[in-house]
């Protein structure tokens, strides 16, 4: 079984707008829409489109966190995904956890390769591909825009602060994809009818030999400064002048 | 006493700026030593650079043909074995660090703090979580190897000054060879970088096409200025994908950026949180972007861009 396994976080749907509790414990996700963390819905994306040129038999979604998350991974069900593992959990996990139980499950799993999206959009980590790609001792590919699998290697481009630079990689390996690879499928009302049926198997943190506890102590968390209000300019000339004032021109 | 190693960024012959910024914030953490190492095919000429940063008490050169690129999976086990003793390994949060650093963490078996803005202790950092709309501050337990990307544009360039001892060493470790450099399309536009510059232009998805983009690059050469722009600009085609300024792209801490048919989203902001000055020209009063800029003018950017071209002399 030639096999895909895609990471699907939970996160806070991105056009929320987030605010921080006021205790500066962490912020508001009470009653605040959750989504598929976007980058992970392109590696999902990416997963089926594999799969879709006969190159993969199988795409299994794999989430951690609590009961609600199975939402998430009915949602990657019903984009195309065959199966899904859910790793139930109320706790936050640190990302090393999160590479250690992904890491137990490529060695039951066997996938030729593993995708996530190069960060989720809430702690803005962009850890568990790298630290995967460490435990299982496998190549990685961080930021894919493009993506070609063939003849057990693959070649990926990522986008790097000097253009784009492209590697070639013995499978199986890591990738974690940027928000050009691909532009992910909208979901159709049978697929989601579909996806009830699919198979969703709930597993325990404990099954994985993995502590709870994110790894660090949160001191606090608090809204960024906010800058100070700015002044309008009616045209050109008042705008070159304030520049000029600035000691900017 | 901490004992502080910062992984070098380069190109094989210059020491990237984002190194010296990574000095920077080691002198943060009071009383650490601070040595760099360089990974390289041939890393004289580097090294012999980073033993001129003020601040630094060693160079570490780690020549071996298999460093000619800076792939993480061939880099990382040399870095986890060179980092042994030390209490912080840091490298800067680029594509570069970003690569490199998760895959050293998980190789010495700690978190990693990512994209450190300010340092409170030695073990206490604050970093921006949710694209810069809430900041954390965390603590690493005690005796856990701080690894640690650091976020360029909080921090200046540490000065030069220094006369650190270079020391060639050999970490002996076995090199992976699943991992092969095929190619890296390097944009030269003869223009100011944009991590680097202190005047950045920027232009969003209101140019409407490539040859129009050509009013920003103008603007930017009359004022001496690196070029950027939105993501919507990018995914549109106008520009190429390392101009891109945001969340997603680069993080950049300008004195003045000017943010030109660019409506300020969520994303975009996070990456110019940090600009001295930001001035927006947009035809939408109620875009975002007003919001934060320290100047605004609202009109039509075919004309304005122009006429602010010719205001500045030419």
């Amino acid at each position: 079984m030639r096999r895909i396994i895609v990471g699907v976080k939970r996160v806070v749907d991105y056009n929320v707008r987030i605010r921080v509790k006021p205790d500066n414990t962490g912020v508001i996700t009470e009653g605040v829409k959750m989504s598929i963390n976007p980058f992970d819905e392109i590696a999902l994306e990416e997963a089926l489109r594999i799969k879709e040129k006969g190159l993969a038999d199988e795409v299994l979604a794999v989430s951690i966190g609590p009961a609600d998350t199975q939402q998430q991974l009915r949602t990657a069900l019903a984009m195309g995904a065959d199966r899904a593992v859910h790793v139930q959990t109320d706790a936050a996990l640190a990302p090393i956890s999160v590479a250690k139980i992904f890491h137990k499950l490529v060695e039951s799993e066997q996938p030729f390769l593993v995708l996530l999206g190069k960060q989720a959009i809430d702690d803005d980590n962009g850890q568990t591909g790298p630290m995967l790609a460490a435990l299982w001792d496998r190549p990685q590919v961080v930021a894919c825009s493009k993506v070609e699998v063939a003849d057990g290697k693959v070649t990926a481009t990522r986008e790097v602060d000097a253009g784009l630079e492209t590697l070639e990689i013995d499978l199986p390996a890591v990738l974690s994809v940027d928000l050009r690879l691909n532009e992910p499928r909208y979901v159709k009302l049978p697929d989601i009818m579909k996806a009830k049926k699919k198979p969703l198997d709930t597993k325990a943190l404990a099954d994985f030999g993995v502590a709870e506890g994110a790894g660090f102590t949160t001191i606090k968390i608090e809204p960024p400064p906010s800058r100070q209000k700015g002044v309008m300019v009616k045209d050109v000339g008042e705008l070159v002048a304030a520049l000029q004032k600035k000691g900017l021109v | 006493m901490s004992k502080i190693l910062i992984v070098a960024e380069h190109d094989g012959a210059k020491l990237n700026p984002s190194t010296l910024k990574c000095v920077t914030c080691a002198t943060k953490i009071a009383g650490a030593a601070i040595d760099i190492v360089v990974l390289a095919a041939d890393g004289a000429a580097v090294a012999a650079q980073a033993a001129k940063v003020a601040g630094v008490g060693k160079v570490i050169q780690v020549d071996n043909a298999a460093n000619k690129e800076p792939l993480a999976a061939v880099q990382a086990p040399q870095v986890a074995k060179v980092a042994a003793g030390y209490t912080h390994v840091l490298g800067p949060s680029t594509t570069f660090g970003k690569d490199l650093m998760p895959r050293v963490a998980a190789l010495l078996g700690v978190n990693q703090v990512t994209d450190i803005m300010a340092v409170e202790s030695a073990q206490r950092f604050k970093r921006p979580i949710y694209a810069g709309n809430a900041l954390l501050t965390l603590e690493v337990p005690a005796g856990a190897t701080v690894v640690a990307t650091v976020r360029i544009a909080s921090f200046e360039a540490a000065a030069e000054g220094g006369s650190a001892s270079i020391e060639k060493a050999d970490p002996g470790v076995a090199i992976p060879s699943h991992t092969r450099f095929v190619s890296r399309s390097a944009a030269t536009t003869g223009r100011p970088d944009l991590q680097a510059a202190s005047r950045v232009v920027s232009g969003g998805r209101a140019l409407g096409s490539a040859d129009n983009f050509k009013l920003i690059f103008a603007l930017a050469d009359k004022l001496g200025a690196a070029v950027g722009a939105s993501r919507a600009a990018v995914d549109a085609g106008y520009v190429a994908n390392d101009l891109q300024v945001g969340q997603t792209g680069k993080i950049i801490a300008p004195e003045l950026y000017i943010a030109i048919g660019i409506s300020g989203a969520i994303q975009h902001m996070a990456g110019i949180k940090d600009a001295r000055t930001i001035v927006a020209i947009n035809k939408d009063a109620e875009a975002p972007i007003f919001e934060a800029a320290d100047i605004g003018l609202v009109g039509d950017l075919f004309a304005l861009v122009p006429e602010l071209q010719k205001a500045l002399g030419g």
